[in-house]
């Protein structure tokens, strides 16, 4: 059974449509680079996967599941914004994150919170934009998930940060789960892909592998998808 | 050792020309056991499954090779290994030479500027 199946999906809002017959499979142990650019329907698509939008057509199976509680326990989400109370500390946070998650594995982290040099006894609201961004990473990344969704999730890091970051969700990442990250900064991240979609306008325009792309096109993701989608 | 990545040319391509060198320079000699796919990945700073690629790749050229549930090797066939290396010199040599005629050198002062550079710079010692 594939990771995750979506059928025909169409989303209309306000009688504009969104995204158009999307028709995806994932399967385990990938890493995806979900890649468009600004207001193609990327979070639309991702939040329909995380039930928080319902799906005007079509289907969504998630280990043969739709979005719900069941999809729910195996999908680890990382929102574009903030849903945190900052007035929290991290600990708190941990602490609250354990108790709601089965598969939330505190002592993972703690660790990669150490190494990122995060202080647990800090308050969200004390901390930078960036720091915040990383805690919350950290959050996502320590749960046991079949599938990380990553909604823009290296925007407000530094180079160094960001390296780091990926080199975290590269050595954390295990062959039965999949990861998918969304995202318009490719040259940052495309080094880890597996496979990348390109989205625009509310369609899927292609699903390839990455070093297979880049060697009919000989020339990086980021340039084939800047020739691509030039404005 | 920090590898770095040239976006426009295949990940596991890149990790094949890595790994040669490693097979030719005897970081890993003939008939060793090689460290799992997922070592290699987190010292490369690469995904695993592009790694595993650039291992089939390695074995399809039959310069490493499975033991079912061991792991992988380097060949034991010294041949092999020596042959890669022969081409990788030859490639060298060649180019080096065609960078010369291109500028307008001859044959013994191509030759001379080998030695003097490499006196200089100290690069290769006896």
């Amino acid at each position: 059974m594939e990771l995750l199946e979506i059928k025909g999906l169409t989303k209309v809002f306000d009688n504009k449509e969104i995204l158009t017959n999307v028709n995806l499979k994932i399967s385990r142990g990938k890493i995806i680079g979900l890649l468009g650019k600004n207001g193609v329907g990327k979070t639309t698509l991702i939040k329909l996967i995380n039930d928080l939008l319902t799906p005007t057509k079509g289907e969504i199976l998630i280990n043969g599941n739709r979005p719900g509680i069941e999809s729910k326990k195996v999908i680890s989400y990382l929102p574009e914004r903030t849903y945190l109370n900052k007035q929290m500390k991290v600990s708190e946070i941990i602490q609250y994150f354990k108790e709601f998650y089965e598969n939330f594995d505190s002592e993972k982290a703690a660790k990669l919170l150490k190494d990122l040099n995060l202080d647990m006894n800090q308050k969200l609201s004390k901390m930078s934009k960036g720091m915040q961004e990383k805690v919350q990473l950290v959050l996502v990344m320590s749960r046991n998930a079949d599938l990380y969704i990553l909604d823009e999730p290296l925007g407000g890091v530094d180079p160094a940060t960001r390296d780091y970051i990926l080199d975290t969700i590269l050595s954390n990442f295990n062959e039965k789960a999949s990861l998918i990250i969304s995202t318009h900064l490719i040259s940052d991240i495309e080094r880890i892909l597996d496979e990348v979609i390109f989205i625009d306008k509310g369609k899927i325009v292609l699903q390839s592998e990455a070093d297979k792309l880049r060697n009919k096109e000989n020339a990086s993701i980021d340039e084939i998808f800047r020739r691509k989608f030039k404005c | 050792m920090e590898f770095t990545f040239d976006n426009n040319i295949p990940i596991y391509i890149q990790l094949l020309e890595y790994m040669k060198i490693y097979l030719i320079s005897g970081v890993f000699q003939c008939g060793e056991k090689l460290p799992s796919v997922r070592d290699f990945a987190t010292t490369f700073k690469v995904n695993p499954n592009t790694m595993q690629k650039a291992l089939a790749e390695l074995e399809n050229l039959s310069l490493i090779y499975t033991e079912r549930t061991n792991g992988k090797y380097v060949t034991k066939d010294k041949k092999t290994i020596e042959k890669l290396k022969d081409e990788y010199a030859t490639t060298l040599a060649k180019s080096y030479f065609e960078g010369m005629k291109r500028i307008g050198l001859g044959k013994a002062d191509s030759i001379q500027y080998l030695e003097r550079i490499n006196e200089k710079n100290g690069i290769i010692r006896d």
